[in-house]
Protein backbone atom coordinates (compact mmCIF):
# COMPACT_ATOMS: atom_id res chain seq x y z
CA UNK A 1 0.00 0.00 0.00
CA UNK A 2 1.43 3.37 -1.38
CA UNK A 3 2.06 6.16 1.95
CA UNK A 4 -0.36 8.92 1.17
CA UNK A 5 0.93 12.30 0.79
CA UNK A 6 0.16 13.97 4.49
CA UNK A 7 -0.27 11.70 7.33
CA UNK A 8 -1.06 13.25 10.88
CA UNK A 9 -0.79 10.85 13.88
CA UNK A 10 -1.76 11.44 17.44
CA UNK A 11 -1.45 15.45 16.79
CA UNK A 12 -2.00 17.83 19.94
CA UNK A 13 -1.46 21.45 19.77
CA UNK A 14 -1.49 23.90 22.58
CA UNK A 15 -2.86 27.17 22.20
CA UNK A 16 -1.81 29.18 25.29
CA UNK A 17 -3.20 27.27 27.85
CA UNK A 18 -5.98 25.73 25.79
CA UNK A 19 -5.43 22.32 24.33
CA UNK A 20 -7.21 22.33 21.19
CA UNK A 21 -6.14 19.44 19.01
CA UNK A 22 -6.54 16.13 21.07
CA UNK A 23 -4.87 13.37 18.91
CA UNK A 24 -5.80 14.23 15.54
CA UNK A 25 -5.10 11.20 13.08
CA UNK A 26 -5.82 10.79 9.39
CA UNK A 27 -4.17 11.04 6.08
CA UNK A 28 -4.47 12.92 2.66
CA UNK A 29 -3.85 10.66 -0.38
CA UNK A 30 -2.13 12.04 -3.44
CA UNK A 31 -4.42 13.44 -6.27
CA UNK A 32 -7.54 13.57 -4.29
CA UNK A 33 -9.34 16.34 -2.66
CA UNK A 34 -10.27 15.55 1.04
CA UNK A 35 -12.54 17.58 2.41
CA UNK A 36 -12.10 18.74 6.45
CA UNK A 37 -15.64 19.33 8.14
CA UNK A 38 -16.63 19.66 11.32
CA UNK A 39 -18.95 22.55 13.35
CA UNK A 40 -17.29 26.25 14.32
CA UNK A 41 -14.61 25.34 17.06
CA UNK A 42 -14.05 21.81 16.31
CA UNK A 43 -10.31 22.43 15.49
CA UNK A 44 -10.43 22.38 11.93
CA UNK A 45 -8.33 25.49 11.28
CA UNK A 46 -6.30 24.53 14.18
CA UNK A 47 -4.87 21.45 12.06
CA UNK A 48 -4.15 23.44 8.93
CA UNK A 49 -2.04 26.13 11.01
CA UNK A 50 -0.56 23.11 12.62
CA UNK A 51 0.35 21.23 9.21
CA UNK A 52 1.81 24.57 8.23
CA UNK A 53 4.33 25.00 11.28
CA UNK A 54 1.88 28.32 11.96
CA UNK A 55 1.29 26.81 15.18
CA UNK A 56 3.35 24.02 16.65
CA UNK A 57 2.53 19.92 17.44
CA UNK A 58 3.34 19.78 21.03
CA UNK A 59 3.19 16.32 20.58
CA UNK A 60 2.50 13.75 17.51
CA UNK A 61 3.63 13.74 14.31
CA UNK A 62 2.90 14.82 11.13
CA UNK A 63 4.73 13.48 7.55
CA UNK A 64 4.84 14.86 4.23
CA UNK A 65 5.69 12.95 1.15
CA UNK A 66 7.62 10.61 3.36
CA UNK A 67 9.19 13.08 5.86
CA UNK A 68 8.64 14.14 8.82
CA UNK A 69 7.29 18.21 9.09
CA UNK A 70 6.14 18.66 12.44
CA UNK A 71 9.31 20.31 13.75
CA UNK A 72 10.08 22.49 10.32
CA UNK A 73 9.37 26.42 10.19
CA UNK A 74 6.56 27.50 8.06
CA UNK A 75 9.23 28.79 5.09
CA UNK A 76 10.40 24.89 4.87
CA UNK A 77 6.82 23.83 4.69
CA UNK A 78 6.25 25.55 2.32
CA UNK A 79 9.57 24.95 0.24
CA UNK A 80 8.71 21.40 0.75
CA UNK A 81 5.49 21.98 -1.87
CA UNK A 82 2.26 22.95 0.56
CA UNK A 83 0.41 25.92 -0.47
CA UNK A 84 -1.98 27.38 2.30
CA UNK A 85 -4.95 29.56 1.89
CA UNK A 86 -6.44 30.18 5.34
CA UNK A 87 -9.24 31.51 5.95
CA UNK A 88 -8.66 35.43 6.17
CA UNK A 89 -7.29 34.62 2.59
CA UNK A 90 -4.02 36.65 3.80
CA UNK A 91 -4.12 38.72 0.62
CA UNK A 92 -1.49 41.33 0.13
CA UNK A 93 -4.00 44.32 -0.26
CA UNK A 94 -1.45 47.06 -1.06
CA UNK A 95 0.03 45.17 -3.66
CA UNK A 96 -1.23 44.45 -6.97
CA UNK A 97 -3.13 41.42 -8.45
CA UNK A 98 0.29 41.03 -10.17
CA UNK A 99 2.01 41.16 -8.05
CA UNK A 100 0.15 39.44 -5.21
CA UNK A 101 0.93 36.44 -8.01
CA UNK A 102 4.37 37.19 -8.92
CA UNK A 103 5.39 36.88 -5.30
CA UNK A 104 3.76 33.33 -4.86
CA UNK A 105 6.25 32.20 -7.57
CA UNK A 106 9.26 31.94 -5.89
CA UNK A 107 11.29 30.51 -8.20
CA UNK A 108 11.14 32.84 -10.76
CA UNK A 109 8.77 34.27 -13.31
CA UNK A 110 5.07 33.04 -13.46
CA UNK A 111 4.83 30.02 -16.93
CA UNK A 112 3.03 32.40 -19.21
CA UNK A 113 0.89 28.50 -19.93
CA UNK A 114 0.08 28.20 -15.87
CA UNK A 115 -0.98 31.63 -15.96
CA UNK A 116 -3.33 31.43 -18.62
CA UNK A 117 -4.40 28.18 -17.11
CA UNK A 118 -5.17 30.12 -13.96
CA UNK A 119 -7.11 32.95 -15.50
CA UNK A 120 -9.43 30.73 -16.97
CA UNK A 121 -10.07 29.68 -13.98
CA UNK A 122 -10.70 32.84 -12.52
CA UNK A 123 -11.52 35.42 -15.18
CA UNK A 124 -12.15 38.04 -13.03
CA UNK A 125 -8.72 38.47 -11.62
CA UNK A 126 -7.72 39.60 -15.49
CA UNK A 127 -9.71 42.62 -15.48
CA UNK A 128 -7.99 43.71 -12.13
CA UNK A 129 -4.60 42.46 -13.18
CA UNK A 130 -3.01 45.49 -12.18
CA UNK A 131 -4.82 47.41 -9.42
CA UNK A 132 -4.33 46.64 -5.83
CA UNK A 133 -5.88 43.37 -4.70
CA UNK A 134 -7.55 45.67 -1.74
CA UNK A 135 -10.02 46.71 -4.61
CA UNK A 136 -11.38 43.19 -4.89
CA UNK A 137 -14.80 41.99 -3.71
CA UNK A 138 -14.27 39.15 -0.95
CA UNK A 139 -15.31 36.36 -3.54
CA UNK A 140 -12.61 37.70 -5.94
CA UNK A 141 -10.18 37.81 -3.17
CA UNK A 142 -10.68 34.31 -2.87
CA UNK A 143 -10.11 33.30 -6.15
CA UNK A 144 -6.70 35.60 -5.85
CA UNK A 145 -5.67 33.63 -2.87
CA UNK A 146 -6.20 30.17 -4.85
CA UNK A 147 -4.81 31.38 -8.10
CA UNK A 148 -1.90 32.35 -5.53
CA UNK A 149 -1.68 29.12 -4.14
CA UNK A 150 -1.06 27.57 -7.54
CA UNK A 151 0.93 29.89 -8.92
CA UNK A 152 3.61 27.24 -8.96
CA UNK A 153 3.03 23.58 -9.15
CA UNK A 154 2.64 22.61 -5.37
CA UNK A 155 2.10 19.08 -3.86
CA UNK A 156 -1.02 19.44 -1.23
CA UNK A 157 -2.97 22.71 -1.20
CA UNK A 158 -4.35 23.43 2.35
CA UNK A 159 -7.37 26.13 1.99
CA UNK A 160 -9.50 27.16 4.84
CA UNK A 161 -13.20 27.95 4.19
CA UNK A 162 -12.84 28.97 0.92
CA UNK A 163 -16.72 29.65 -0.17
CA UNK A 164 -17.52 31.13 3.11
CA UNK A 165 -19.88 34.34 3.18
CA UNK A 166 -19.76 34.40 -0.90
CA UNK A 167 -22.88 34.73 -2.78
CA UNK A 168 -24.37 31.26 -4.16
CA UNK A 169 -23.28 32.51 -7.67
CA UNK A 170 -19.88 32.75 -6.54
CA UNK A 171 -19.78 29.17 -4.24
CA UNK A 172 -21.17 28.08 -7.79
CA UNK A 173 -17.90 29.04 -9.60
CA UNK A 174 -15.39 28.37 -6.80
CA UNK A 175 -17.04 24.81 -7.10
CA UNK A 176 -16.15 24.60 -10.55
CA UNK A 177 -12.93 26.00 -10.20
CA UNK A 178 -12.23 23.35 -7.21
CA UNK A 179 -13.45 20.36 -10.12
CA UNK A 180 -10.92 21.89 -12.55
CA UNK A 181 -7.70 21.57 -10.01
CA UNK A 182 -9.27 18.31 -9.58
CA UNK A 183 -9.15 16.77 -12.76
CA UNK A 184 -5.50 18.61 -13.02
CA UNK A 185 -4.37 15.96 -10.15
CA UNK A 186 -3.82 18.50 -7.58
CA UNK A 187 -4.30 17.03 -4.20
CA UNK A 188 -6.13 19.24 -1.71
CA UNK A 189 -7.00 19.11 1.59
CA UNK A 190 -9.99 21.40 2.26
CA UNK A 191 -11.80 22.72 5.46
CA UNK A 192 -15.61 23.86 4.66
CA UNK A 193 -18.74 24.26 6.38
CA UNK A 194 -20.77 24.25 3.09
CA UNK A 195 -21.90 21.24 2.73
CA UNK A 196 -23.58 21.52 -0.67
CA UNK A 197 -19.75 22.34 -1.81
CA UNK A 198 -18.12 19.37 0.41
CA UNK A 199 -20.38 17.04 -1.51
CA UNK A 200 -19.97 17.94 -4.40
CA UNK A 201 -15.88 17.97 -4.14
CA UNK A 202 -14.89 15.93 -1.89
CA UNK A 203 -13.42 12.28 -2.86
CA UNK A 204 -12.75 11.42 1.15
CA UNK A 205 -14.13 13.36 4.05
CA UNK A 206 -12.52 13.76 7.41
CA UNK A 207 -15.49 15.39 10.13
CA UNK A 208 -13.76 17.08 13.56
CA UNK A 209 -15.88 17.51 17.02
CA UNK A 210 -14.16 19.05 19.99
CA UNK A 211 -10.24 18.66 18.24
CA UNK A 212 -10.94 15.21 17.46
CA UNK A 213 -11.39 12.79 14.54
CA UNK A 214 -14.67 11.52 14.90
CA UNK A 215 -15.14 9.91 11.33
CA UNK A 216 -13.69 9.26 8.00
CA UNK A 217 -13.73 7.85 4.79
CA UNK A 218 -15.15 8.21 1.18
CA UNK A 219 -17.40 11.32 1.05
CA UNK A 220 -20.03 9.41 -1.11
CA UNK A 221 -20.82 7.14 1.88
CA UNK A 222 -21.49 10.35 4.20
CA UNK A 223 -23.22 11.74 1.42
CA UNK A 224 -25.64 8.60 0.90
CA UNK A 225 -26.12 8.30 5.10
CA UNK A 226 -28.47 11.39 5.99
CA UNK A 227 -28.70 10.27 9.85
CA UNK A 228 -24.67 9.88 10.21
CA UNK A 229 -24.87 13.27 8.45
CA UNK A 230 -27.13 14.13 11.12
CA UNK A 231 -25.19 12.39 14.39
CA UNK A 232 -21.71 14.27 13.18
CA UNK A 233 -22.60 17.27 11.82
CA UNK A 234 -26.31 18.12 12.67
CA UNK A 235 -27.24 18.79 9.82
CA UNK A 236 -29.09 16.95 6.27
CA UNK A 237 -28.13 17.88 2.89
CA UNK A 238 -32.12 18.58 1.92
CA UNK A 239 -31.95 22.20 3.83
CA UNK A 240 -28.25 22.62 2.10
CA UNK A 241 -29.16 22.37 -1.75
CA UNK B 1 12.19 43.76 -12.62
CA UNK B 2 12.25 40.94 -15.50
CA UNK B 3 11.57 38.01 -13.75
CA UNK B 4 8.25 39.98 -12.39
CA UNK B 5 7.29 40.71 -15.86
CA UNK B 6 4.03 37.63 -15.92
CA UNK B 7 0.93 38.97 -17.91
CA UNK B 8 -1.62 37.02 -19.43
CA UNK B 9 -1.43 36.47 -23.22
CA UNK B 10 -5.09 37.21 -23.55
CA UNK B 11 -6.79 40.64 -23.73
CA UNK B 12 -3.95 42.35 -22.15
CA UNK B 13 -4.12 45.56 -24.05
CA UNK B 14 -7.39 46.90 -21.96
CA UNK B 15 -6.02 45.55 -18.27
CA UNK B 16 -6.57 48.95 -15.94
CA UNK B 17 -3.77 50.77 -14.09
CA UNK B 18 -3.52 51.26 -10.45
CA UNK B 19 -4.91 54.71 -8.96
CA UNK B 20 -2.11 56.88 -7.83
CA UNK B 21 -3.23 58.81 -5.04
CA UNK B 22 -2.22 62.55 -6.14
CA UNK B 23 -4.51 64.19 -3.15
CA UNK B 24 -1.59 63.96 -0.37
CA UNK B 25 1.17 64.10 -3.10
CA UNK B 26 0.12 67.57 -4.12
CA UNK B 27 -0.22 69.01 -0.77
CA UNK B 28 3.46 69.89 -0.97
CA UNK B 29 3.26 72.27 -4.14
CA UNK B 30 0.47 73.50 -2.76
CA UNK B 31 1.73 74.42 0.41
CA UNK B 32 4.61 76.15 -1.46
CA UNK B 33 2.42 78.11 -3.47
CA UNK B 34 -0.22 79.55 -0.75
CA UNK B 35 3.01 80.25 1.15
CA UNK B 36 3.97 82.93 -1.47
CA UNK B 37 1.42 85.48 -0.84
CA UNK B 38 2.49 85.55 2.59
CA UNK B 39 5.89 85.60 2.63
CA UNK B 40 5.94 88.15 -0.27
CA UNK B 41 9.11 88.17 -1.76
CA UNK B 42 9.65 86.28 -4.69
CA UNK B 43 13.36 85.51 -3.96
CA UNK B 44 13.20 85.01 -0.37
CA UNK B 45 10.23 82.85 -0.83
CA UNK B 46 12.74 80.93 -3.53
CA UNK B 47 15.63 80.58 -0.92
CA UNK B 48 12.96 79.43 1.83
CA UNK B 49 11.61 77.20 0.08
CA UNK B 50 14.85 74.93 -1.40
CA UNK B 51 15.97 75.26 2.45
CA UNK B 52 12.98 73.80 3.64
CA UNK B 53 13.47 71.19 0.94
CA UNK B 54 16.59 70.39 1.94
CA UNK B 55 15.94 70.15 5.67
CA UNK B 56 13.16 68.05 4.68
CA UNK B 57 15.81 65.50 2.62
CA UNK B 58 17.80 65.18 6.20
CA UNK B 59 14.65 64.56 7.88
CA UNK B 60 13.37 61.98 5.31
CA UNK B 61 17.19 60.23 5.02
CA UNK B 62 16.94 59.97 9.18
CA UNK B 63 13.35 58.86 9.28
CA UNK B 64 13.26 56.13 6.28
CA UNK B 65 14.65 53.26 7.83
CA UNK B 66 12.90 54.01 10.77
CA UNK B 67 9.34 54.16 9.02
CA UNK B 68 10.16 50.68 7.29
CA UNK B 69 11.42 48.76 10.74
CA UNK B 70 8.32 50.39 12.67
CA UNK B 71 5.93 48.87 9.36
CA UNK B 72 7.34 45.51 8.86
CA UNK B 73 8.90 44.83 12.11
CA UNK B 74 6.06 46.11 14.48
CA UNK B 75 9.25 47.59 16.11
CA UNK B 76 9.09 51.19 18.22
CA UNK B 77 12.79 51.51 18.17
CA UNK B 78 13.51 54.25 20.21
CA UNK B 79 17.44 54.24 19.61
CA UNK B 80 16.98 55.00 16.22
CA UNK B 81 18.80 58.28 16.84
CA UNK B 82 21.53 56.90 17.81
CA UNK B 83 22.49 55.50 14.28
CA UNK B 84 22.11 59.25 13.43
CA UNK B 85 24.87 60.11 16.02
CA UNK B 86 26.94 57.25 15.09
CA UNK B 87 27.03 57.94 11.57
CA UNK B 88 27.76 61.75 12.04
CA UNK B 89 31.16 60.69 14.43
CA UNK B 90 31.80 58.21 11.82
CA UNK B 91 32.74 60.80 9.40
CA UNK B 92 35.80 61.35 11.82
CA UNK B 93 37.02 58.26 10.83
CA UNK B 94 37.09 59.44 7.24
CA UNK B 95 38.00 63.30 7.87
CA UNK B 96 40.81 62.45 10.28
CA UNK B 97 43.25 60.88 7.54
CA UNK B 98 41.59 62.80 4.91
CA UNK B 99 41.60 66.03 6.08
CA UNK B 100 43.22 68.27 3.39
CA UNK B 101 40.32 66.72 0.73
CA UNK B 102 37.69 68.92 3.03
CA UNK B 103 39.98 72.01 2.26
CA UNK B 104 40.89 71.45 -1.08
CA UNK B 105 39.64 73.80 -3.79
CA UNK B 106 39.04 70.52 -5.93
CA UNK B 107 35.26 69.85 -6.28
CA UNK B 108 36.14 66.42 -7.36
CA UNK B 109 37.66 66.06 -3.51
CA UNK B 110 35.06 67.76 -2.05
CA UNK B 111 32.47 65.35 -3.03
CA UNK B 112 34.66 62.15 -3.03
CA UNK B 113 35.39 63.08 0.77
CA UNK B 114 31.25 63.28 1.05
CA UNK B 115 31.18 60.08 -0.50
CA UNK B 116 33.59 58.32 1.82
CA UNK B 117 31.95 59.88 4.79
CA UNK B 118 28.88 58.33 3.86
CA UNK B 119 29.83 55.03 2.87
CA UNK B 120 32.10 54.80 6.07
CA UNK B 121 28.87 55.67 8.42
CA UNK B 122 26.30 53.68 6.70
CA UNK B 123 29.17 50.45 7.06
CA UNK B 124 29.57 51.12 10.87
CA UNK B 125 25.53 51.79 11.21
CA UNK B 126 24.66 48.73 9.73
CA UNK B 127 27.21 46.65 11.59
CA UNK B 128 25.90 48.40 14.69
CA UNK B 129 22.19 48.02 13.69
CA UNK B 130 23.39 44.05 13.64
CA UNK B 131 24.32 43.98 16.66
CA UNK B 132 21.97 46.19 17.96
CA UNK B 133 19.06 44.09 16.24
CA UNK B 134 20.44 40.59 17.70
CA UNK B 135 21.77 41.73 21.42
CA UNK B 136 18.31 44.34 22.34
CA UNK B 137 15.49 43.78 19.66
CA UNK B 138 15.57 40.34 19.04
CA UNK B 139 14.69 39.12 22.92
CA UNK B 140 11.40 41.92 22.75
CA UNK B 141 9.53 41.19 19.42
CA UNK B 142 6.07 41.19 20.22
CA UNK B 143 6.53 43.33 23.51
CA UNK B 144 6.30 47.35 22.82
CA UNK B 145 6.50 48.40 26.19
CA UNK B 146 9.82 46.49 26.86
CA UNK B 147 10.75 47.72 22.90
CA UNK B 148 10.51 51.21 24.42
CA UNK B 149 12.15 50.18 27.37
CA UNK B 150 15.66 48.45 26.19
CA UNK B 151 15.76 50.26 22.99
CA UNK B 152 15.53 53.57 25.36
CA UNK B 153 18.02 51.85 27.22
CA UNK B 154 20.52 50.75 24.34
CA UNK B 155 20.42 54.22 23.05
CA UNK B 156 21.47 55.44 26.55
CA UNK B 157 24.62 53.00 26.70
CA UNK B 158 25.68 53.87 22.47
CA UNK B 159 25.82 57.56 23.35
CA UNK B 160 28.34 57.31 26.77
CA UNK B 161 30.23 54.58 24.33
CA UNK B 162 29.97 57.50 21.81
CA UNK B 163 31.38 59.73 24.90
CA UNK B 164 34.37 57.26 25.85
CA UNK B 165 35.34 56.78 22.48
CA UNK B 166 35.27 60.39 20.99
CA UNK B 167 35.21 62.51 24.30
CA UNK B 168 31.67 64.55 25.87
CA UNK B 169 32.85 67.65 24.59
CA UNK B 170 31.15 68.94 20.83
CA UNK B 171 33.86 68.10 17.94
CA UNK B 172 33.58 70.96 15.29
CA UNK B 173 34.08 68.88 11.67
CA UNK B 174 34.60 71.24 8.31
CA UNK B 175 32.37 71.71 5.32
CA UNK B 176 33.98 70.77 2.14
CA UNK B 177 35.52 74.19 0.72
CA UNK B 178 33.24 73.50 -2.22
CA UNK B 179 30.15 73.04 -0.59
CA UNK B 180 30.41 75.88 1.70
CA UNK B 181 28.46 79.23 0.51
CA UNK B 182 25.47 79.59 -1.79
CA UNK B 183 24.96 79.75 -5.67
CA UNK B 184 22.98 83.22 -6.52
CA UNK B 185 20.85 83.76 -8.88
CA UNK B 186 19.71 87.71 -8.98
CA UNK B 187 18.33 87.67 -5.52
CA UNK B 188 18.03 84.51 -5.24
CA UNK B 189 20.39 82.72 -2.87
CA UNK B 190 20.84 79.12 -2.22
CA UNK B 191 23.30 77.39 0.09
CA UNK B 192 25.50 74.59 -1.79
CA UNK B 193 25.45 72.07 0.74
CA UNK B 194 21.26 72.49 0.67
CA UNK B 195 21.24 71.97 -2.99
CA UNK B 196 23.57 68.96 -2.42
CA UNK B 197 21.49 67.44 0.44
CA UNK B 198 18.01 68.21 -1.62
CA UNK B 199 20.09 65.93 -4.66
CA UNK B 200 20.59 63.20 -2.13
CA UNK B 201 17.44 63.33 -0.67
CA UNK B 202 15.88 62.58 -4.15
CA UNK B 203 18.27 59.84 -5.00
CA UNK B 204 17.77 57.96 -1.90
CA UNK B 205 13.92 58.21 -2.20
CA UNK B 206 13.81 57.14 -5.68
CA UNK B 207 16.46 54.74 -5.34
CA UNK B 208 13.63 53.14 -2.38
CA UNK B 209 10.77 53.87 -4.74
CA UNK B 210 12.41 51.89 -7.09
CA UNK B 211 13.55 49.16 -4.68
CA UNK B 212 10.44 48.68 -3.62
CA UNK B 213 8.05 49.22 -6.36
CA UNK B 214 10.50 47.18 -8.68
CA UNK B 215 12.31 44.20 -7.04
CA UNK B 216 11.03 41.00 -5.51
CA UNK B 217 12.97 42.28 -2.39
CA UNK B 218 10.81 45.55 -2.48
CA UNK B 219 7.56 43.39 -2.99
CA UNK B 220 8.10 40.78 0.34
CA UNK B 221 9.00 44.00 2.07
CA UNK B 222 5.91 45.26 1.31
CA UNK B 223 3.89 42.10 1.62
CA UNK B 224 5.82 42.04 4.89
CA UNK B 225 4.85 44.98 6.22
CA UNK B 226 1.17 43.73 6.19
CA UNK B 227 1.08 40.18 6.49
CA UNK B 228 4.20 38.57 7.42
CA UNK B 229 2.67 35.46 8.78
CA UNK B 230 1.29 34.56 5.15
CA UNK B 231 4.89 35.47 3.98
CA UNK B 232 6.23 32.45 5.81
CA UNK B 233 3.68 30.72 4.69
CA UNK B 234 4.59 31.68 1.00
CA UNK B 235 7.95 30.02 1.45
CA UNK B 236 9.95 33.07 2.96
CA UNK B 237 12.08 33.47 5.62
CA UNK B 238 10.90 36.41 7.30
CA UNK B 239 13.18 36.40 10.26
CA UNK B 240 16.12 37.19 7.70
CA UNK B 241 14.23 40.11 5.89
CA UNK B 242 13.59 41.55 9.09
CA UNK B 243 16.88 41.72 9.85
CA UNK B 244 18.40 42.62 6.79
CA UNK B 245 15.68 45.62 6.71
CA UNK B 246 16.95 46.25 10.36
CA UNK B 247 20.48 46.52 9.17
CA UNK B 248 19.50 48.54 6.00
CA UNK B 249 17.07 51.27 8.11
CA UNK B 250 20.60 51.84 10.46
CA UNK B 251 22.47 52.23 7.29
CA UNK B 252 20.11 54.81 6.40
CA UNK B 253 20.23 56.65 9.58
CA UNK B 254 24.01 57.00 9.63
CA UNK B 255 23.73 58.18 5.87
CA UNK B 256 21.31 60.84 7.10
CA UNK B 257 23.71 61.32 10.07
CA UNK B 258 26.30 62.02 7.95
CA UNK B 259 24.41 64.90 5.87
CA UNK B 260 22.55 66.16 9.18
CA UNK B 261 26.57 66.47 10.89
CA UNK B 262 27.80 68.40 7.80
CA UNK B 263 25.10 70.48 8.00
CA UNK B 264 25.70 71.23 11.96
CA UNK B 265 29.37 71.12 11.12
CA UNK B 266 29.26 70.47 15.25
CA UNK B 267 29.03 66.33 16.14
CA UNK B 268 27.57 65.46 19.75
CA UNK B 269 26.12 62.21 21.30
CA UNK B 270 22.70 63.28 21.70
CA UNK B 271 22.66 64.57 17.82
CA UNK B 272 20.53 61.85 16.79
CA UNK B 273 18.04 61.81 19.66
CA UNK B 274 17.67 65.88 19.00
CA UNK B 275 15.81 65.39 15.76
CA UNK B 276 13.90 61.92 16.98
CA UNK B 277 10.83 64.04 17.95
CA UNK B 278 10.59 65.43 14.24
CA UNK B 279 11.27 61.85 13.02
CA UNK B 280 8.62 60.34 14.49
CA UNK B 281 6.24 63.29 13.23
CA UNK B 282 7.27 62.92 10.20
CA UNK B 283 6.46 58.96 10.12
CA UNK B 284 3.57 59.19 11.81
CA UNK B 285 2.57 61.81 9.44
CA UNK B 286 3.43 59.26 6.52
CA UNK B 287 1.84 56.60 7.47
CA UNK B 288 3.62 53.95 9.33
CA UNK B 289 5.49 51.87 6.99
CA UNK B 290 5.24 54.38 4.06
CA UNK B 291 8.23 55.76 2.15
CA UNK B 292 6.69 57.71 0.05
CA UNK B 293 4.43 59.06 3.07
CA UNK B 294 7.48 59.44 5.13
CA UNK B 295 9.18 61.42 1.94
CA UNK B 296 5.97 63.68 1.41
CA UNK B 297 5.36 64.01 5.55
CA UNK B 298 9.82 65.47 5.84
CA UNK B 299 9.06 67.91 3.25
CA UNK B 300 5.72 69.39 4.99
CA UNK B 301 6.94 69.43 8.24
CA UNK B 302 10.30 71.06 7.12
CA UNK B 303 8.88 73.73 4.85
CA UNK B 304 6.04 74.49 7.10
CA UNK B 305 8.53 74.93 9.76
CA UNK B 306 10.49 77.14 7.29
CA UNK B 307 7.62 79.61 5.92
CA UNK B 308 6.13 79.43 9.56
CA UNK B 309 9.67 80.78 11.12
CA UNK B 310 9.66 83.33 8.80
CA UNK B 311 6.21 84.43 8.62
CA UNK B 312 5.37 84.14 12.14
CA UNK B 313 8.16 83.26 14.48
CA UNK B 314 6.41 82.90 17.70
CA UNK B 315 4.33 79.68 15.89
CA UNK B 316 7.53 78.49 14.45
CA UNK B 317 7.63 75.76 17.83
CA UNK B 318 4.22 74.21 17.61
CA UNK B 319 4.36 74.30 13.62
CA UNK B 320 5.04 70.21 13.72
CA UNK B 321 2.42 69.39 15.69
CA UNK B 322 0.28 71.12 14.15
CA UNK B 323 0.74 70.10 10.97
CA UNK B 324 0.37 66.64 12.85
CA UNK B 325 -2.73 67.02 14.29
CA UNK B 326 -4.09 68.79 11.01
CA UNK B 327 -2.73 65.86 9.14
CA UNK B 328 -4.61 62.98 11.47
CA UNK B 329 -7.81 64.36 11.14
CA UNK B 330 -7.50 64.43 7.40
CA UNK B 331 -6.25 61.25 7.45
CA UNK B 332 -6.18 59.38 10.78
CA UNK B 333 -3.78 56.49 9.43
CA UNK B 334 -1.29 59.42 8.01
CA UNK B 335 -1.09 60.44 4.40
CA UNK B 336 -0.47 57.20 2.83
CA UNK B 337 -1.77 54.21 5.20
CA UNK B 338 -0.18 50.95 4.87
CA UNK B 339 -2.35 48.13 5.14
CA UNK B 340 -2.08 45.98 8.10
CA UNK B 341 -2.58 42.75 9.66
Amino acid sequence: MTEPLLQLSGVHTHIGPYHILHGVDFSVPAGELTMLLGRNGAGKTTTLRTIMGLWQASSGRIRFDGSDITERSTPDIARAGIAYVPESMGIFTDLTVRENIVLAARSGPVDKNRLDWILGLFPALKRFWNLPAGNLSGGQKQMLAIARAIAEPRRLLLIDEPTKGLAPVMVRSMIEAFKSLKAAGETILLVEQNFYAASALGDSVVVMDDGRIVHSGPMSELVADQALQQRLLGLSLDAHQ
Amino acid sequence: MSDMAAEPTAATAELPRAKTDWLPLLLVPALALLALPFVGSPSTWVTLTVAGLAMGMMIFLMASGLTLVFGLMDIINFGHGVFISLGAYATLLVLGPLAGWALSDSIGLNLALLGLCILVAMGVTALAGAVFERVIVRPVYGSHLKQILVTMGGLIVTEQLIHAIWGASPIPIPLPQSLRGAFVFGDIVMERYRVVAVVIGLAVFLGMELLLNRTRIGLLIRAGVENPEMVEALGYRIRRLFVSVFIAGSALAGLGGVMWAFYRQTLTAGMGMEVMVLVFIVIIIGGLGSITGCFVGSLLVALVANYVGFIEPKLALISNILVMALVLIWRPQGLFPVARR
